[in-house]
């Protein structure tokens, strides 16, 4: 007789909120006229966010391993990367409201007359808002699942949506397609990877669940071999997302590729996820055989951090030279792993919230900066933006520092707090790599702030559009939560330590 | 409220003052901006009476928790060596808040803009030599960069954004450098004392030669950049050629007496030992700057390139006195870096009007100015007198400590570096012969002698150079105890005189 099994549905329910909204947003989609569409889609996801970060709060001091059988844990830092992705969420959806970045009508062939009408006639593809919500479910129980079977559910959900957004631009379109087609084969790489890795997991413990897997590395029964291959394959499939060293190959071309307001939420809330994910696979799962994967690990942040910041000096696109910014971050990031530690957890926690909100906010200003043509991202075309646009092209020098991590922001506090926590337990190699990077790093940064501030604009100057009231709420309010993490990081820092733990 | 942070905290709001006035009225704004720097002085005058000489402790001392789970705080407090280098700072800014009136209205961005960088540069260079907290100190060090960078990129002329990157990159990188070894010395507090980034707790720690060697390193680059030494200093003539002159006072008056006042209060005071591994290497590094300096300034052709060079040599002779580790060249090179930042300071604003008069900066082409304006050539000479250190005016004084402080320890090291004096009446006199006397230069015979304002901008600090010559005893008063404080916890004792029969 099979037995229904036991749901905690209270703790789950953030989740479901999510879920359930993207399935009303596709019910919308088929039944409610072009004219009003957006807007109801829009406040549908706008309020299953806000809701499921209401549940969130109230279930913030629980914890379960056994939420959905055993296949999802809710835990204090599970709590603060679903908090973490929400808020970044709600960012990024008035961002992405702006419909202006988005293709009309995706199945119409580029160019074509197809095409030309759809504009004309004022379509909208609003099947971004479904697609939307159920990547930011997938991004909610990627962190949480508790085996192997659901994570890797959990990580088709994000991908397959982000895979589509990623190629939704409304200009350069075939750029846009090309991004997207390259994000979905490489990531199908990646989850055969993973799904190859979870398979030797198994053969090693004979569970797939991560708990049973770190009680058999205890036990030591297993076969070595086993477990060495398991976490090499696992351990592909998620630096693929995290986009480290040697698998970022994909980051710059979507990057650019991707409608600006995508990029960013991907950015900011992919490295979320799988951060979250890769955090508990190492933590709870296989510290216990440390001295096997930590050089690994160790080894590609370091080649994570050189190459991304080297690479990055070379580029002359915005969203390019981001694409390789992000991709020494993930390096820094890593660090946060080797740590294996407390201090390791909270640093990561604090440092996923701080560059997540600054990210949305420098891929939103990017989404202004237009000329008669669309959106620029050819950093030639930005030179004297500083004189026209004084505002914007300050906040943007204040993101920029803050991803250099200079003091006083909050990149600065998160990369202290997270080298602090690599130094502790002995890694002071890669704390020296780190700031040396930080040091490369620094000149690409910069080069940007003289574009604006210090160069003379040519005649094909850009111009930076009014913002909509949305963008505006959703970048001033990024924006001043930089500042704040940067001159009082006390809560969220203490917010982090808190939360900083896994239960096993 | 406490009085020092009152006094820190006066240009934040003097630059808030002047955000909110109108945009358009630049004579307004320079007003409010010399008034305000003006209370600052007053203020830190204030200050410095309150404070007790025979003391050696941190004095106005204040903690607030900033960031708790790092255990960071607000902690500001001063000693004779902090007080001296804060009153320095805001005794310049005024003067050269007074003496390049002009120079904000040619930028690229508002007067506006200008002063509001001034006055945010002020609150942080009072910040880094109040902290008390390491990390507190390491982030005005680093902070304190963007207001200059903005400074020299955005007012200053000729290669400045290549001038600003350079000086900005050089100095992340050591920053960057220091910042490895705050993590380490913060993980190494966290294993022995609980984590803290008090500096007096942090003087206690035990820490194994290995570590405390690289430690010490991480700190002593990034100074050696700020303050810079041979081979660290490519950055600062280009900075000080492309800056505005009011900028390159402050730049080489005031934060880069950070370099050498971080090497007093944190390579010596945290890593004692390292230091003395490090003093022979260290030594030979300040004495090739002296030479290297000096012989640069000879070859100069350009003004603010010429001064800049000698400040590397005089930064030679600073590191040396500190190193020397003797309470004699202690108090010397802190007293070299109040007397070197007036000396500088008059150099490059005398230099900044010559040069805005005759719209060049080739030293030849200053022929003559001893007749045409007088007042100009004097005030310039006096300085250059200053600079090598002409007995009777202030520097005399401090290279004369210095000196005879490293001899008693490192002899060979004190009269190579007196040779640096030789050289010093070099590269001064040359420049005077070829600027103030000889054939008028074409195309000076109609320049104008400083005017009122110039005169009152400038007689301060000439009088300063003067009083300071015949009678340092009030500034060393403040030093000495500091000094001795200093060289006596990191260990040493004077070397005692010998008699030779």
């Amino acid at each position: 007789m099979l037995v229904a099994p036991t749901l905690n549905y209270s703790l789950l329910s953030p989740m479901l909120i999510i879920l359930g909204g993207a399935l009303i947003t596709v019910l919308i989609e088929a039944f409610v006229g072009l004219a009003h569409r957006a807007v109801i889609q829009l406040t549908i996801t706008i309020g299953s966010i806000s809701l499921s970060l209401v549940q969130l709060w109230g279930i913030r001091d629980k914890f379960s391993t056994k939420a959905a059988v055993g296949s999802v844990v809710i835990d204090k830092a599970g709590i603060f990367l679903q908090g973490t992705t929400l808020i970044l969420a709600l960012i990024a959806v008035l961002l992405i409201a702006d419909q202006e970045n988005f293709v009309s009508k995706a199945s119409a062939i580029p160019g074509s007359s197809e095409e030309a009408q759809a504009i004309n006639s004022g379509d909208k593809q609003t099947e971004i808002f479904p697609l939307f919500l159920f990547a930011v479910a997938g991004m909610m129980l990627f962190p949480v699942a508790s085996d192997l079977i659901t994570l890797f559910v959990a990580l088709e959900v994000f991908s397959l949506p982000l895979y589509l957004l990623a190629g939704l631009s409304r200009r350069r379109r075939l750029l846009s397609q090309e991004a997207a087609l390259k994000y979905f084969l490489l990531g199908a790489y990646s989850s055969a990877f993973f799904l190859f890795g979870s398979a030797f997991l198994y053969g090693y413990s004979g569970t797939v669940s991560i708990t049973g897997i770190s009680k058999a590395i205890a036990a030591g029964a297993g076969n070595d071999v086993f477990i060495m291959l398991g976490i090499i394959f696992v351990s592909v499939g998620l630096l693929f997302k995290v986009s480290a060293v040697p698998f970022h190959s994909w980051t710059p071309d979507v990057y650019q590729g991707a409608p600006t307001p995508i990029t960013g939420f991907m950015a900011a809330c992919t490295k979320v996820a799988a951060f979250g994910a890769l955090l508990r696979i190492f933590y709870v799962g296989l510290s216990g055989v440390y001295t096997e994967w930590r050089p690994i690990i160790t080894t590609i942040a370091i080649i994570t951090m050189i190459f991304g910041s080297v690479v990055a000096i070379a580029q002359r696109d915005i969203k390019r030279m981001l694409a390789y910014s992000s991709i020494a971050h993930a390096g820094f990031l890593l660090s946060g792993i080797v740590a294996l530690n407390k201090d390791g957890l909270a640093a990561s926690l604090f440092y996923l919230f701080a560059y997540g909100v600054a990210t949305i906010a420098a891929f939103g200003i990017i989404s202004l900066i237009r000329d008669s043509a669309g959106e620029v991202t050819d950093l030639n075309q930005w030179v004297g933006l500083g004189k026209r646009s004084p505002l914007i092209a300050t906040v943007f020098s204040f993101l920029l520092l803050s991803f250099a991590g200079i003091p006083l922001t909050g990149g600065f506090v998160g990369k202290f707090a997270i080298f602090s926590a690599a130094y502790k337990t002995g890694n002071i190699g890669l704390v020296v790599v780190g700031v040396l990077s930080s040091a490369i790093a620094a000149f690409f940064y910069i080069r940007v702030i003289i574009m604006m501030f210090f160069t003379d604009p040519g005649h094909d100057a850009v111009s930076v559009v009014i913002p909509t009231v949305r963008s505006r709420i959703a970048i001033s309010g990024a924006v001043v939560i930089s500042i704040a993490l940067g001159l009082a990081p006390s809560f969220l820092l203490n917010t982090a330590t808190t939360f900083a733990n896994f239960i096993k | 409220m406490n009085l020092l942070t009152i006094v820190g905290a006066l240009p934040l709001l003097a630059a808030i003052i002047i955000g909110l006035l109108p945009k358009g009225n630049n004579e307004l704004i320079k007003r409010v901006a010399l008034g305000a720097t003006s209370v600052i002085t007053i203020a830190s005058i204030f200050l410095a009476t309150g404070f007790d000489k025979a003391q050696t402790a941190f004095q106005f001392v204040q903690s607030i928790s900033w960031i708790s789970a790092f255990k960071i705080n607000f902690a500001v407090g001063i000693d004779g060596i902090s007080l001296v280098l804060i009153l320095l700072s805001t005794i310049l800014v005024p003067i050269v808040v007074l003496a390049t009136w002009n120079d904000s209205d040619t930028g690229r961005w508002s007067s506006k803009t200008f002063y509001m960088l001034i006055l945010i540069l002020e609150t942080m260079m009072i910040g880094v030599f109040a902290a008390t907290d390491l990390f507190l100190f390491y982030v005005f060090f680093e902070a304190m960069l963007i207001p200059v960078y903005f400074l020299i990129g955005g007012f200053g002329s000729g290669e400045k954004s290549a001038a600003a990157v350079k000086f900005l990159l050089y100095s992340l990188f050591g920053g960057l450098l220091m910042l490895a070894s705050i993590i380490g010395i913060y993980v190494i507090a966290g294993n022995q004392i609980g984590a803290t980034f008090d500096l007096t707790q942090l003087a206690t720690l035990q820490i194994d030669s290995t570590t405390e060697n690289l430690l010490f390193l991480g700190f002593f680059i990034a100074f050696a950049i700020k303050a810079p030494l041979v081979p660290f200093h490519t950055w600062l003539p280009d900075a000080a050629k492309s800056a505005t002159p009011g900028t390159s006072v402050l730049l080489l008056g005031v934060l880069d007496k950070v370099g050498t006042y971080g090497m007093i209060r944190f390579c010596i005071a945290l890593f004692p030992d390292a230091s003395k591994t490090f003093t022979p290497l260290i030594i030979v590094l300040s004495v090739v700057s002296i030479l290297y300096g000096a012989f640069m300034a000879i070859g100069q052709r350009n003004i603010k390139g010429l001064i800049a060079f000698t400040s590397i040599s005089h930064f030679g002779f600073i590191t040396m006195g500190i190193f020397a580790m003797t309470s004699q060249g202690m108090s010397g090179a802190t007293l070299y870096m109040v007397n070197h930042g007036f000396s500088t300071a008059a150099l490059f604003l005398i230099a900044g009007w010559m040069i805005k008069r005759r719209n060049s900066s080739t030293i030849s082409d200053f022929g003559g100015l001893q007749r045409i304006t007088p007042l100009m050539a004097w005030s310039f000479f006096i300085a250059g007198m200053s600079s090598l250190a002409l007995p009777g005016l202030s520097s005399f004084v401090s290279e004369f400590l210095v000196l005879v402080g490293t001899y008693t320890r490192y002899p060979v090291a004190a009269i190579v570096g007196t040779l640096g004096i030789v050289l010093a009446a070099l590269y001064i006199l040359i420049p005077i012969q070829k600027a103030l006397h000889g054939p008028t230069a074409p195309g000076n015979e109609s320049l104008t002698d400083l005017n009122l304002r110039e005169k009152i901008a400038i007689a301060p600090v000439i009088a300063v150079i003067i009083a300071m010559g015949f009678y340092p005893k009030p500034v060393l008063d403040l030093i000495n105890p500091t000094a001795q404080r200093v060289v006596t916890t990191a260990g040493f004792t004077d070397p005692a005189a010998k008699v030779v029969k």
